[in-house]
């Protein structure tokens, strides 16, 4: 299959030059040759995520109908649509977030590696801590730099020891993007850092604990274009290592980003397939409509 | 003028929308017009809130400052062996050697009635009689000799030095003769008697003697029974309150104790009183009239407040924390007492501080536990009988005596002080909490 929208083309191909560009400060090892010069690789890959037949209600009102969907490991995935279509909904339902919910009730099958989240045997707090979850708004704790870094692996007992903990709150911050600007104050406040920083910090966070799969839940959306770019070079160079799922309001991120898009429309998945597609010759007229922001 | 501004103002404009300007232009006059009222409003509100707080702690302070002033003497006093019985220390007439020490400063001799040495009496307090006693039993060889000692002048001679009693009331009217006025001023005259700080108002505890009573016993049994209240009405609130606001399920059985708990924090604390008595005197026998059983009664009153001012301030932790600690794995409880407690602390502490603050100016629900009993004495521990500091100045204010009235007003400064320390505690702890973070 060829890319036919040279827009797209550009929006593809322009993502992967800076991650080529960035300085050395980042330790993650960046497999360039794994780098997909097409959607085709998408496919090859093993699905990490399998959703099959997944209902969400809130109360009496019903928030999904029937998700379907396979998630690719080691690459990111897009959920796109307009506000209120259930993609958040969705995500949250990969690390059982919407157990908090009191009046929230998921039917269907969500399997990681082929095991269903959602069956008795499974701990949240165990599964939450193999899906790390970013949300919209950077949610540092507020402690200090390293503690909020630290914080999973201690509860998880991943380390105890100062110096354990010293190199994974390190490595962290290395792979986020975030130690060369905070190395000399890893003792001061998490919420004293820009927002984009924050965001960052909030990345490592959710690194530390090595889960699977990270969630991210609009994660620029309260962030300027500069902080903006930054993440999503992080997020690209994550992918080599992590399933990514991002929900995102910007079409032009998802295009940036993602090897796979998903779009949500009015709680039901309207159509998902590698990302150049989507953007180039989606099948569905909705999604056709969204795209070309005919509405949402 | 306005009109002027107004024309200035639309000159460029067209000719159609100045009506619809000015029109708009006096609407806005109108808003501010209100606004200005409505701030007028609040600054009288401040304004006469002002007054009442300044006329109510003038006339306190007003009242009682005379107490933190009083008038001593010191006398050589002669021990005559002859007066006293060595066999029956306690059964010497002390007040009346303290007499003839005084009479003779005076250089007055006692008539045969015993009149004169009567009316000295009324001038110096008992408390020399009894340092005496002490200090024959401390060390009989003293008898014999002559000591000094010093102590507080009679409540009423005080009140004279003060200028509360008056020369120029009618003699009949007032408590002290024209000759035992005489007397004081001679006293004073000769450097017998002399001014100073009442340091026993504050090292005493409560005495039927004005010039002997101190508030210290009634404040060491309100600090006893805030530690009762404490200990008991902030765990337990706290724990209530993190159970119901972020374990509890949401349903029937959890609204009607939230209602419940609304309501408790409503009921006249009287009725706490009442509860008490039945509950942890008459049932548990507690013992009565302790800080014990006082601090059990007034933590039944502070809980409900300690609850609902726990939940609030859990309320108030953005939600964006409980997420970031359960999406890194948190359990619910690790979510709750690593961070969401921790954050809310400083909201806790405030709301516990401020009802054990309450709760220290209480009154009523100790009566019904008797706690509105004469304790001469710093209460033993937290079983023993003790008087707590706004029952000390409800006892005061039902005294006959003259001297206990400033007294009274002087133990609300106290209580009053106490109150401000413990406000400013909350105000540092809040301090503290929040800079940790």
């Amino acid at each position: 299959m060829t890319v036919t929208n040279p827009h797209a083309l550009a929006l593809v191909q322009g993502h992967a030059m800076p991650t080529q560009n960035r300085d050395g400060g980042v330790a993650a090892p960046v497999i360039h040759t794994a780098v997909p010069q097409g959607h085709g690789v998408v496919e090859t890959r093993d699905f990490k995520i399998r959703a099959r037949d997944v209902n969400v209600f809130y109360g009496d009102k019903q928030a999904l109908f029937d998700v379907a969907l396979d998630i690719p490991a080691k690459s990111v995935t897009a959920f796109i649509g307009p506000s209120g279509c259930g993609k958040s909904t969705f995500l949250r339902c990969i690390n059982r977030m919407n157990d908090t919910i009191p009046s929230a009730r998921v039917q269907g099958a969500i399997e990681i590696d082929g095991a269903d989240v959602n069956a008795k045997s499974v701990d949240p707090v165990v599964l939450r801590s193999r899906v790390g979850m970013v949300f919209q708004k950077p949610n540092p704790f507020p402690k200090t730099i390293f503690e909020n870094v630290a914080y999973g692996p201690k509860i998880h007992g991943i380390a105890s020891r100062k110096d354990e903990l010293e190199a994974i709150v390190e490595s962290s911050l290395k792979k986020a993007g975030l130690w060369n600007e905070v190395a000399d104050r890893l003792h001061q406040p998490g919420t004293g850092l820009s927002g984009g920083q924050q965001q960052r910090l909030v990345i490592a966070r959710a690194i530390a604990v090595s889960p699977e799969v990270i969630l991210m839940d609009e994660p620029c959306s309260a962030l300027d274009p500069i902080a903006t770019a930054k993440i999503e070079e992080l997020i690209d160079e994550l992918r080599s290592q992590f399933c990514i799922v991002i929900v995102t309001h910007s079409m032009a991120q998802a295009a940036r980003v993602s090897q796979k898009t998903a779009f949500f429309h009015l709680g039901k998945l309207v159509e998902s397939g590698p990302t150049e597609e989507m953007f180039t010759n989606p099948r569905d007229s909705r999604t056709q409509d969204y795209i070309t922001g005919r509405f949402g | 003028m306005t009109d002027a501004a107004i024309n200035a103002g639309a000159g460029p404009r067209e000719q159609g929308p100045r009506p619809a300007l000015s029109a708009a232009e006096a609407r806005l006059k109108k808003r501010y017009r209100s606004e200005m009222w409505f701030k007028a409003q609040g600054v009288a509100a401040i304004v006469v809130a002002m007054i009442f707080l300044v006329v109510l702690v003038g006339r306190i302070v007003a009242q009682g400052y005379t107490t933190f002033e009083t008038h001593s003497i010191s006398v050589p006093v002669y021990l005559n062996p002859d007066r006293i019985d060595r066999s029956a220390l306690d059964g010497v007439n002390y007040d009346y050697i303290v007499a003839e020490a005084v009479m003779k400063k005076l250089n007055i001799q006692d008539d045969d009635l015993g009149t004169t040495s009567g009316k000295v009496m009324d001038l110096v307090s008992r408390d020399l009689g009894f340092q005496l006693l002490d200090k024959i039993k401390a060390d009989p060889s003293v008898i014999g000799k002559t000591i000094e000692v010093t102590g507080p002048v009679k409540a009423d001679a005080d009140l004279y030095y003060k200028g509360e009693i008056k020369r120029s009331t009618a003699e009949e009217d007032r408590k002290l003769d024209n000759q035992q006025l005489a007397w004081l001023d001679q006293l004073e005259k000769s450097g017998t008697v002399k001014g100073g700080f009442n340091v026993n108002f504050f090292t005493r505890s409560d005495s039927t003697e004005p010039e002997q009573a101190g508030v210290l016993g009634a404040v060491v049994g309100s600090a006893l029974m805030l530690i009762i209240t404490a200990l008991i009405a902030v765990p337990v609130g706290v724990m209530a309150a993190v159970y119901l606001e972020e374990f509890a399920p949401k349903n029937r059985w959890t609204d009607v104790i939230e209602v419940n708990i609304n309501n408790l924090a409503a009921v006249p604390s009287i009725v706490y009183g009442l509860l008490g008595l039945a509950l942890f005197i008459n049932w548990l026998h507690v013992p009565r009239s302790s800080p014990l059983v006082g601090g059990l009664v007034l933590a039944l009153m502070a809980l409900p407040t300690v609850i609902i001012a726990t939940r609030s301030a859990l309320k108030a932790v953005p939600p964006s924390i409980r997420e970031a600690a359960l999406g890194v794995g948190a359990s619910k409880a690790q979510t709750v007492f690593h961070h969401v407690l921790p954050l809310a602390m400083p909201g806790v502490m405030t709301g516990a501080i401020l009802s054990l603050a309450h709760a220290l100016g209480e009154t009523a629900p100790l009566l019904m536990i008797g706690m509105v009993s004469f304790v001469p004495g710093v209460p033993e521990g937290f079983t023993g009988a003790s008087t707590v500091l706004p029952v000390q100045v409800f006892i005061w204010e039902n005294a006959s005596e003259r001297a206990f009235h400033e007294r009274t007003a002087a133990a609300i400064l106290v209580l009053l002080v106490f109150m401000i320390v413990m406000n400013a505690a909350a105000v540092i702890l809040r301090r503290r909490f929040e800079r940790r973070w």
